[in-house]
């Protein structure tokens, strides 16, 4: 049997007619996917109360107790001025790593299978996943500010700085999502992804300058927070999340390391996405 | 045979796939018509679900081609992805989600048009008997519940080829039967090609019209009811029967 040997794919109904058609329904059906998210979080938001209680603890017991040694120099800023965009980068931190958990869920469920039996692009499910990760960690963004704001810090609630901050957290979040996803791809078990999560998780945060400036740091480690992207989503949200906020790296240099490791990071999580079903 | 190839949804030539030196599918070569209900049949690791999967794009064939309505599934996988539905085994709706939203997200991923998705997913829930339960969420469901709204995903995008991984596995008898009435029903209104893998002889006797027997990843016979019969020289078997026959240790393994 040799089927229908001429068949012609634009007769299939769907088929993008065009690159530009072929990119709306890329940007479609990745939105569709984290649409997904905010549904879920609509039917179940006790989630969004537990989460609550991590960055917290740091805020008001760490953050409070390590300000009144005055032990690290944080210029103009008071500790806990340092300290509350280091702990939403760490909340969103939190949140994204064990993302892998979910898609092996989902893979055991078989969801998975049905999204890669879908015609959708691997690229947009992988963004898709991403971008979830980043609508649950927006809920850590209004937990710090009401905590921060609670605590004295002096905020910047200007619209832009706001859309500032947004960029970050989502950029964050989707970026150690896709990692924690080509993990997940790749270990394949929960068992697995949780040793390796947990071993990831607290190297990441404590090799940045989410909790103390760079400029204390041996210089060994500083190597090793230059190329630490939570250092990066830090110093952004440090330089737009605070009325005195100022970049050490610069926010353009910033923003485009997070874009890049993510291109970068979406880019392998396609490949590698479809391999957690065999 | 050409107004027959004309009409075939669904056809391999020695489809393989090798796992180091384990062949789960063997040189597996077959058609199947537009509208056919076919079985594929086999015992447990009998490479069952490793054919379903080469054949829905999850996993790459080592050597051998196969094409769904004359797309080759290697060449071009998204436009096969359009013209197949897919229940796997599990019970894979999201449970967090109620059954329009699972719908939802399935007609978004295969680009029904916006205008048309709202009344596709409430003809669709009609479809499967699931209108009043369609705004609970999936985890309240039963497992027959879950599967007919799998099967309404799976048939979202109308496609002419739809397969079913042991669909009725772990439900209970009145449940089961609900699973094919409404798989006749979509057969009887859509004209949907049916392959379908069961361990349930009498369900795939009665909705499947041929039947392909694997044994360790080859075929061992393929053909009617009739076509098996006469192959074993047992006029009166059931295809209970006949599996044991072309299943058991003793079987014979044929060429594909």
């Amino acid at each position: 049997m040799s089927g229908l040997a001429d068949a012609d794919s634009r007769a299939v109904p769907g088929v993008p007619n065009g690159r530009l058609a072929a990119a709306t329904q890329f940007v479609e059906k990745t939105l569709a996917i984290a649409a997904m998210e905010v549904r879920k979080l609509r039917h179940d938001p006790m989630e969004l109360v537990t989460r609550a209680i991590q960055p917290l603890l740091w805020l008001l017991v760490f953050g409070q107790v390590f300000g009144r040694l005055r032990a690290l120099p944080t210029g103009e800023l008071t500790y806990t001025e340092f300290l509350a965009p280091g702990i939403l980068a760490q909340s969103v931190l939190f949140v994204a790593i064990f993302y892998g958990i979910s898609v092996i869920w989902e893979r055991d469920l078989g969801i998975v299978h049905k999204f890669l039996v879908s015609p959708t692009p691997r690229a947009a499910l992988v963004l898709g996943k991403a971008l979830s990760a980043g609508v649950r960690a927006l809920s850590q963004a209004i937990i710090v500010y009401l905590a921060a704001l609670a605590l004295g810090v002096r905020l910047d609630l200007a619209p832009h700085a706001l859309l500032g901050v947004l960029f970050f957290v989502l950029c964050g979040a989707a970026l150690f999502a896709t990692f924690s996803l080509i993990i997940a791809s790749m270990v394949k078990t929960r068992e697995r992804f949780m040793g390796i999560g947990q071993v990831l998780t607290m190297p990441l945060f404590f090799a940045s300058n989410a909790i103390y400036p760079i400029a204390v740091m041996p210089g060994w480690l500083k190597a090793i927070v230059a190329v630490n992207p939570l250092t990066y989503e830090v110093d952004g949200l440090r330089a737009l999340m605070l009325e005195s906020g100022a970049s050490s790296i610069g926010l353009g240099v910033d923003a485009m390391v997070l874009i890049g490791v993510l291109t970068l990071l979406v880019a392998v999580g396609a490949q590698l996405y479809p391999r957690i079903v065999i | 045979m050409g107004s027959r190839e004309m009409t075939t949804v669904l056809s391999t030539d020695r489809l393989t796939k090798r796992f180091g030196h384990v062949a789960a599918v063997n040189g597996v070569t077959f058609g199947i018509a537009a509208g056919e209900a076919f079985g594929i049949l086999g015992r447990n690791g009998a490479g069952k679900t490793t054919l379903i999967k080469m054949l829905t794009t999850l996993l790459p064939p080592t050597s051998g081609t196969a094409s769904i309505a004359g797309h080759d599934l290697a060449r071009e996988p998204g436009t096969v992805r359009r013209l197949i539905g897919y229940v796997p085994q599990g019970l894979s709706s999201d449970p967090d989600l109620t059954a329009r939203e699972n719908l939802e997200i399935m007609a978004a991923l295969y680009d029904i048009p916006r205008a048309e998705r709202a009344a596709r997913v409430r003809a669709t829930l009609a479809l499967v008997g699931l209108e009043e339960a369609a705004n609970r969420l999936v985890k309240t469901y039963s497992g027959g519940m879950i599967r007919r709204l799998e099967i309404g995903q799976a048939m979202l995008h109308r496609p002419p080829l739809l397969f079913l991984d042991e669909p009725t596995v772990g439900l209970d008898p009145v449940a089961r039967e609900a699973i094919w009435s409404h798989v006749r029903e979509l057969r009887a209104e859509y004209g949907v090609a049916v392959c379908l893998t069961t361990h349930y002889m009498d369900e795939a006797e009665r909705l499947c019209s041929r039947f392909l027997v694997l044994r360790r990843g080859s075929i061992v016979t393929m053909g009617s009811l009739g076509d098996l019969r006469a192959a074993a020289g047992r006029a009166d078997a059931t295809l209970d029967d006949l599996f044991g026959q072309f299943t058991g240790d003793g079987a014979p393994r044929a060429a594909a």
